[in-house]
């Protein structure tokens, strides 16, 4: 009976399958054109690079992976921005000793002092680096620092616990001061601030109008199996259609490569919808979450970074809504 | 068999019977624990009683994640090909409760799916005791980031609980047209903050028995569920063929609350 049943989840899953097939999008292969940052485990030394994306607007690139002590625990890619009156940085890493390294390139690259940070989102890494930056203001949206605040004490246990020494001194230190969408001007610069919802309640998009430059936070997975703690697919999907890529010249993702145009948005907006459908699918046919754990998932998802722990993680954080959806059913609301 | 002639055959290794000679062959300081637990031995003691007759069995199928991303609703599912289970028990070695849930199949698959809380990575075991007397014993390892027992559930922490106690949603699933049995699922969740009580302040508050009845009032199932299971526990019941609803679900709580509800 029970093998009846998952050989049938297969064949159902199978059909799915082919039917992703027939939407999908030809995708030319991203280039990433910056490597891994080379870790010193011995000295903790993460190698931060800053790499110049346009005059005065660099991103500092984490690797395309999961949580490690081997990579540091830095699979994000952060950045920070010159205006002529100061340095903007884009969120502050995983922890102290990725804020000091953070903060010591910047002083290597410009002369410009920072003047503020800006989170996001919530993630623990968008914020962890914040104690080396305890003197300049820092910036988020209401529903943000609210989040921060909640989530701020599981995510040092729960990086303590993945990552080990790199994370030795890191206490959360909270945003100081909130921040909505629109124009930002500092200096020279003047930036576009967009906020969204799908990957957590509150999706920051910074955009440079001078260079293009777009740094669209956890809303865009560039081959990687986005992250779910804190999402909710359909207005994630709702998200990503409204994101002007028209206007981004090139699009740094907090997870996977820097790249032009609209690959790691469509990549992102095919997994969520692909999670979507068979989700609810899934629910409604009465799968239990062990079913859906193991069903097939389509081969060009399965070869990004994350999988599948990120899987595993998605199912955990997901399915159980549809399941709920689908044992309520049509009666009740 | 009685006992003491099964030990008597178990001293003559040669003549014995398949399991009893795997049991020998294996006998370590962990008794052939193929997860090599510490806590094994005294798990057998309390739930098995003096001397069972035990034997590690891959016929019984534990499945669950490889890791809990959510320790407090880690999904396990257990199901074996056996012939004639009376009982099944689901065991974790590692959690300060250990004993998650009892199924007595009856009319029902020998299987259940549930989610419970895990304090910490452990072997999760399911004990399936056949006619002959035998527990047959498999098993899983779930990694854990931990605390899901000593963490308080959503609903106790928001103080809806008491608004939707003891409400049951659930569905009786075919199989797909196509399928080789006619088996069905039946899916419920159950509202409820199954309380570990080892949360300071709240004490232990859980559904204690669940039970399946068809339209003809014929118990189909019977589930002892203890601490561990999580909060609004989602479970699922296979049967060979879809039995006559709508079928009845009746239980209790450790408080004498009643649960009597019905899926169309």
């Amino acid at each position: 009976m029970q093998r009846t049943r998952y050989g049938l989840a297969w064949i159902r899953a199978r059909a799915a399958w082919l039917a992703l097939g027939l939407l999908a999008l030809p995708m030319a292969p991203m280039h990433a054109l910056a490597e891994a940052p080379v870790v010193k485990l011995a000295t903790l030394d993460y190698g931060l690079k800053a790499r110049a994306l346009a005059d005065g607007v660099y991103v500092v690139e984490g690797a395309n992976d999961d949580f490690t002590p081997a990579n540091g625990c830095n699979i994000i890619n952060t950045g920070f921005i010159t205006t002529g009156a100061g340095v903007l940085v884009i969120n502050t890493g995983p922890s102290k000793r990725y804020g000091e390294q953070l903060r010591a390139l910047i002083a290597r690259t410009t002369a410009e002092p920072v003047v503020q940070v800006l989170h996001l989102n919530l993630h623990p890494d968008y914020f962890l680096g914040n104690q080396a930056f305890a003197d300049v203001p820092r910036s988020a949206t209401p529903v943000t620092r609210a989040g921060m605040q909640r989530e701020a004490k599981s995510y040092e246990d729960n990086l303590y616990r993945l990552c080990g020494d790199w994370m030795k001194g890191t206490e959360s230190l909270l945003p100081s001061q909130s921040i909505g969408p629109g124009p930002l001007r500092i200096g020279q610069r003047e930036f576009e601030l967009r906020e969204y919802q799908g990957h957590t309640d509150s999706d920051l998009v910074l955009i440079d109008r001078s260079s293009g430059v777009a740094f669209v936070g956890g809303l865009v997975f560039a081959s990687r199996i986005p992250t779910t703690p804190h999402a909710e697919p359909k207005a994630w999907l709702r998200a990503l259609d409204a994101l002007p890529m028209a206007r981004m010249t090139q699009v740094v993702p907090s997870h996977g490569p820097v790249h032009a145009g609209a690959q790691g948005q469509q990549q992102t907006k095919a997994y969520v919808a692909w999670m979507d459908e068979h989700f609810t699918r899934w629910a409604q046919s009465g799968w239990e979450m062990n079913e859906v754990l193991r069903a097939p998932v389509p081969d060009n998802f399965r070869r990004w970074a994350g999988w599948p722990a990120e899987y595993t993680r998605n199912v955990a954080h997901l399915y159980p809504r549809y399941e709920r959806a689908a044992l309520q059913g049509p009666k009740q609301p | 068999m009685n006992r003491r002639a099964l030990m008597s055959w178990a001293s003559a290794a040669w003549a014995a019977p398949l399991w009893v000679r795997d049991a020998l062959a294996a006998a370590d300081e962990f008794d052939g624990d193929p997860y090599k637990s510490y806590q094994w031995a005294e798990l057998r003691k309390e739930f098995l009683g003096p001397k069972p007759r035990v034997v590690f069995d891959a016929r019984v199928r534990v499945l669950g994640p490889a890791f809990a991303e959510d320790p407090m609703n880690v999904p396990i599912t257990i199901a074996t090909d056996l012939p004639g289970v009376q009982r099944m028990m689901v065991l974790v070695d590692r959690n300060p409760i250990r004993k998650v849930l009892e199924l007595q199949p009856m009319a029902a698959q020998p299987s259940v799916s549930f989610r419970f809380k895990l304090e910490q990575a452990s072997p999760v075991r399911a004990l399936a005791l056949t006619a002959d007397g035998v527990w047959h014993v498999g098993g899983t390892w779930v990694d854990s980031a931990g605390g899901g027992c000593t963490v308080a559930g959503g609903t106790r922490a928001d103080g809806s609980w008491s608004q939707t106690l003891g409400q049951v949603s659930g569905r009786l699933y075919s199989a797909a047209p196509g399928a080789a049995e006619a088996g069905a699922r039946l899916r419920l969740r159950v509202m409820h903050p199954m309380d570990t009580g080892l949360v300071n302040g709240i004490p232990a508050f859980h559904l204690t028995r669940l039970s399946v009845r068809d339209a003809g009032d014929r118990e189909l199932l019977r589930l002892q569920t203890f601490e561990p299971v999580s909060e609004n526990p989602v479970l699922s019941f296979e049967f060979a063929k879809p039995p006559p609803g709508p079928l009845r679900i009746v239980g209790v709580d450790n408080n004498g609350n009643r649960i009597d509800s019905k899926v169309e």
